[in-house]
């Protein structure tokens, strides 16, 4: 991507009523560049990744993204974001076809079935397109995830736990998804496994 | 070679374009389309608004027996204010429907992610309507089959009919919105959609009386205008405020 991406996290701040999880946390990245957010359970990596997405309202701070220098409204910076993480829930009552089907016409991806069974197939679903998402495995469901998270290849790819009910097949498409990532835009991973901080560039630790 | 761990990237062939804003009411007949796919497999909002309709008529038709004029010289305004009586508490039953079950089953995030706040409103207002279509369709037939009642005028009845049902989903969509992430939800959303609604509801009934009793158009186009007027303004503003409601 020839764009110019950048990131901005300034001074956020996370409260759940008068439990402060997080204080002031600033960084900026740029296209290629990976971070990873470690911490023990409940230090607010989650948070922090929900709230760069615009699923979550931080008590104080921004976040900012920009192309080419122009601060990009929330609205346009959806089609940006992409988005890994155990409560990431999707349909249970349709199919992984209907699910991706769906998020592809809201999004504005054009695809055909065709389309959509190559990218099952490249996160190990290939065959399982036309199964009820209620019958599928934790494992199943977590490479689902990917496939949504990518449908529009996003330019800023966050993943929270990204290898949590994998396998070992699951762990290497994790690594080729991040390797893959660095050449499109922005990765953020929120882990407490040690594993895991090798795929960043910067860790950023936080306390409890 | 692993077949899972393929080098070529088939997600570039996929998005073939770069993802742009879904032209919105591309996006809101899609949200539409999930919902009914969704209803169609669950039957949770059918089954519940449909089991009220048919009880509640069923229950008027055993408790009442057919109305006669000989009975009764308000007939027809208690015909209508009963018709619409169970139209309004059937449709409390399900019309909250398609939000709760997003936040229930916790698929709103992915769609707050995907979809523009307008498409989702614009796409479960049309899923709303159209359930409400089809219980108003099954409760007027009833109510009609079973409590023997004589419809003077039927096509200024199907016109007030609709246009009430046009208010009613304006209305109580955003409502439902509203309560979809609080506690109580079925209680609150009867709560906050009374009000809303009554003025709604007494036009609707004074209309539908006129249309049962027999009378022309000319005494139905008053409470279709006020109807009319009703559905604008409580979908302008609906629409306006959709995003602030939709928000995390």
């Amino acid at each position: 991507m020839s764009d110019d991406l950048h990131l901005t996290v300034y001074d956020v701040a996370i409260e759940y009523g008068a439990r402060r999880v997080l204080a002031g946390v600033s960084f900026e990245l740029r296209t290629g560049e990976t971070l990873v957010v470690a911490g023990a359970n409940g230090s607010g990596k989650s948070s922090l990744l929900r709230v760069i997405c615009g699923l979550q309202r931080p008590a104080r701070g921004t976040v900012t993204i920009r192309v080419n220098g122009t601060v990009l409204h929330p609205t346009e910076a959806l089609h940006l974001l992409g988005w890994v993480a155990p409560d990431l829930h999707l349909y249970r009552e349709l199919t992984a076809l209907e699910n991706l089907a769906f998020f592809a016409a809201v999004r504005g991806v054009r695809c055909t079935r065709a389309d959509l069974e190559a990218l099952l197939d490249e996160v190990g679903l290939g065959g399982r397109g036309d199964d009820l998402l209620a019958t599928y495995s934790s494992g199943m469901t977590q490479r689902l995830r990917y496939a949504y998270a990518l449908l529009h290849r996003p330019r800023i790819l966050t993943l929270d736990e990204p290898t949590v009910t994998f396998d070992a097949r699951g762990v290497a498409l994790v690594e080729q998804v991040v390797a893959r990532q660095r050449e499109r835009g922005i990765t953020i991973i929120a882990t407490n496994d040690p594993r895991e901080e090798r795929f960043g560039d910067y860790i950023l630790r936080l306390g409890l | 070679m692993d077949p899972h761990l393929s080098s070529r990237s088939t997600v570039e062939v996929a998005a073939t374009a770069a993802p742009s804003a879904a032209p919105l009411l591309a996006a809101a007949w899609a949200v539409f389309r999930k919902d009914v796919r969704s209803e169609l497999r669950t039957r949770y909002a059918l089954n519940a608004v449909l089991l009220f309709a048919v009880s509640t008529v069923v229950a008027m038709s055993l408790g009442m027996g057919p109305l006669t004029v000989s009975r009764n010289a308000d007939l027809p305004l208690i015909q209508a204010a009963l018709l619409w009586v169970a139209i309004l508490f059937a449709a409390f039953t399900g019309l909250a429907r398609a939000f709760v079950h997003e936040e229930e089953a916790r698929t709103a995030a992915a769609l707050r992610l995907s979809a523009r706040p307008t498409a989702v409103f614009l796409g479960k207002l049309l899923f709303n309507l159209a359930l409400l279509l089809l219980l108003v369709a099954v409760t007027t037939g009833l109510f009609v089959i079973m409590l023997r009642v004589q419809v003077g005028n039927p096509g200024l009845l199907a016109a007030l009919l609709l246009a009430g049902s046009l208010g009613l989903v304006a209305a109580t969509t955003l409502i439902a919105a509203i309560i979809a992430r609080a506690s109580v939800k079925g209680a609150l959303f009867a709560v906050l959609s009374f009000p809303v609604l009554a003025p709604l509801l007494v036009v609707a009934i004074q209309g539908s009386a006129n249309a049962l009793a027999g009378r022309g158009w000319e005494s139905g186009v008053g409470a279709l205008q006020v109807l009319a007027g009703y559905t604008i303004a409580l979908f302008t503003a609906s629409l306006f405020l959709f995003n602030s409601v939709w928000e995390p």
